[in-house]
């Protein structure tokens, strides 16, 4: 009987296992988690996760595994894999074999350099259990300094506004969320997170970050000495492809993948976060993509894949954000981008349709209270996917459903 | 299931392959018009994290929650996979002269 392993029990490896048996794969499947926890899903970890103390939300009930003849171990690592014998190894010694396996290792948050390890007042945000460290200065009278201005800080800084924390956010560049957002969208936030009472500091280096008398402390390169019971840092993620690199798979800003998720060596896949991939509908260019939906569709593509090699990677790249009662949604890569167009949706909320030099819709980036931006970012999607050069005053037109544009 | 007909609104304020939302009773629905005219309705609320499914996008018999993608039919309430799992409880639809009624 063939066996399947996936190695890397977060939002990937759950879903391809799932998807194996969706798919009619009646083999041995073997799911290896590094954490404890039956897989959960993350996006909630730097919302409310990170200010109450509820479980956290699994993917699947445990008896699922157990239903859909899935073996999952939970706790520990893979530690080596051989292409030649077919074989890895685990942390506690356990050797699996293998007909094919599956690499949803993910991404690891950035450590500050210099910061020192394993302090209770310096931490970043991964998993349950990071989150659940955070709570206790979700509270009012804390000090929470966030290091970095991109999603994970800002969304937490958010959480810690909203229960009575007070907050810092000290970015390097010039402005928040540089990389992905456009500045009209980072500057509404911006100004939103101050008028919360978030002292939001960009263009502003760190030189050192220690502890000292149970605080973390941040100086700053003015020569400010800045203390908090709490430093997060979010300074982004790194692929987790150390296993992938001691088997000699060829990795290229994550393990590289072929268009089909097929690392360099056979019958070896890779998925999530932890791979670089061509994207066929932005000129094969290769992107490596942290985000829920990608991890949820390539593991559900491994899967197709793992079983017989026939679809391709196609779905246009699509991320969101919750900050206050904001929601921000973006679909596909605006980097190319010359022109924008801009749709008023009411109360506050509008879309930027991205369009490139030759008039093609290539990105869509929306604002808005509760899910108001939701439905024509989805339309927008589609119109990227469909490679469609839409009349750009149609795009901006408010009273011109986005629907329609598809169908023309 | 028998249950109390209410009205909605008007057959006109439900555009064609769209949905809106519909409170009663302290609880929530979601009403939807097909391109060939016929209404459906099921639970309002996405049985994956409860989001408004009326904001969502209504394409070929699915609707498909704004926030993470949930699809389900909205014709027979199926969920049509991940993130969502498990299926919207659908009623019965009555047109009445031009209104819409639905049995809860």
């Amino acid at each position: 009987m063939a066996h399947f392993v996936i190695l890397g029990a977060g939002e990937c490896g759950a879903r391809a296992a799932f998807a194996l048996r969706e798919k009619g794969f009646d083999g041995e499947i073997t799911l290896v988690g590094a954490e404890t926890l039956h897989p959960y899903e993350r996006p909630p970890l730097s919302k409310a996760a990170a200010a109450d103390a509820s479980d956290p939300k699994f993917i699947a009930a445990a008896e699922k595994y157990a239903e859909s003849g899935i073996r999952l171990m939970t706790g520990l690592e893979a530690k080596n894999f051989d292409t030649a014998s077919r074989t890895v190894t685990l942390s506690d010694g356990t050797a699996l074999s293998y007909d094919k396996l599956l690499l949803a290792t993910g991404a690891s948050a950035r450590s500050f350099p210099g910061a020192p390890a394993n302090s209770p007042h310096i931490r970043s945000l991964r998993t349950h259990h990071d989150a659940a460290a955070l709570r206790d200065v979700m509270k009012p009278g804390r000090h929470i300094a966030i290091i970095g201005g991109g999603f994970i800080g800002l969304e937490l800084a958010a959480t810690a506004r909203l229960h009575g924390a007070d907050v810092i956010v000290i970015e390097g560049l010039e402005r928040v969320l540089k990389r992905g957002v456009p500045e009209e969208i980072a500057y509404l936030l911006t100004e939103r997170h101050r008028a919360e009472g978030v002292d939001i500091r960009c263009g502003v280096s760190i030189e050192t970050l220690t502890e000292e008398g149970g605080k973390a402390v941040i100086k700053l390169s003015t020569g400010e000495a800045i203390a908090a019971d709490l430093a997060l840092v979010g300074i982004g993620a790194r692929p987790n492809v150390d296993i992938a690199e001691r088997a000699g798979l060829a990795i290229d800003n994550g393990i590289a993948v072929d268009s089909h998720l097929q690392t360099s060596a056979p019958d070896v896949f890779a998925a999530g976060d932890c791979c670089s991939f061509p994207l066929s509908i932005y000129g094969g260019r290769r992107v490596r993509l942290e985000s829920w939906r990608n991890a949820q569709e390539q593991g559900t593509l491994a899967a197709a894949n793992m079983l017989v090699l026939d679809e391709a990677v196609s779905s246009v790249p699509w991320f969101w954000s919750d900050q206050y009662d904001l929601t921000l949604q973006i679909s596909g890569l605006a980097e190319g981008a010359v022109t924008h167009q801009r749709r008023e949706l009411g109360a506050g909320a509008f879309i930027l349709f991205h369009l490139d030099a030759g008039g093609r819709l290539i990105a869509a980036s929306g604002i808005g209270p509760g899910n108001a931006v939701a439905r024509d970012i989805r339309l927008a999607e589609m119109l990227i996917a469909a490679g469609a050069r839409p009349d750009p005053a149609a795009l901006a037109a408010s009273d011109i459903k986005l629907k329609s544009l598809l169908a023309a | 299931m028998s249950g109390n007909w209410i009205e909605v609104c008007g057959k006109d304020e439900i555009d064609e392959e769209d949905v809106i939302r519909f409170d009663h009773g302290g609880r929530t629905f979601a009403v939807y018009r097909s391109p060939d005219d016929e209404y459906f309705a099921t639970d309002g609320l996405c049985t994956h994290e409860h989001i408004h499914l009326a904001d969502g996008l209504v394409m070929d018999e699915i609707i498909e929650c704004p926030k993470h993608n949930g699809r389900f039919n909205y014709k027979t309430g199926e969920a049509k996979g991940a993130p969502v799992c498990v299926n919207l409880k659908t009623y019965p639809v009555r047109i009445e002269g031009d209104t819409v009624f639905i049995a809860v």
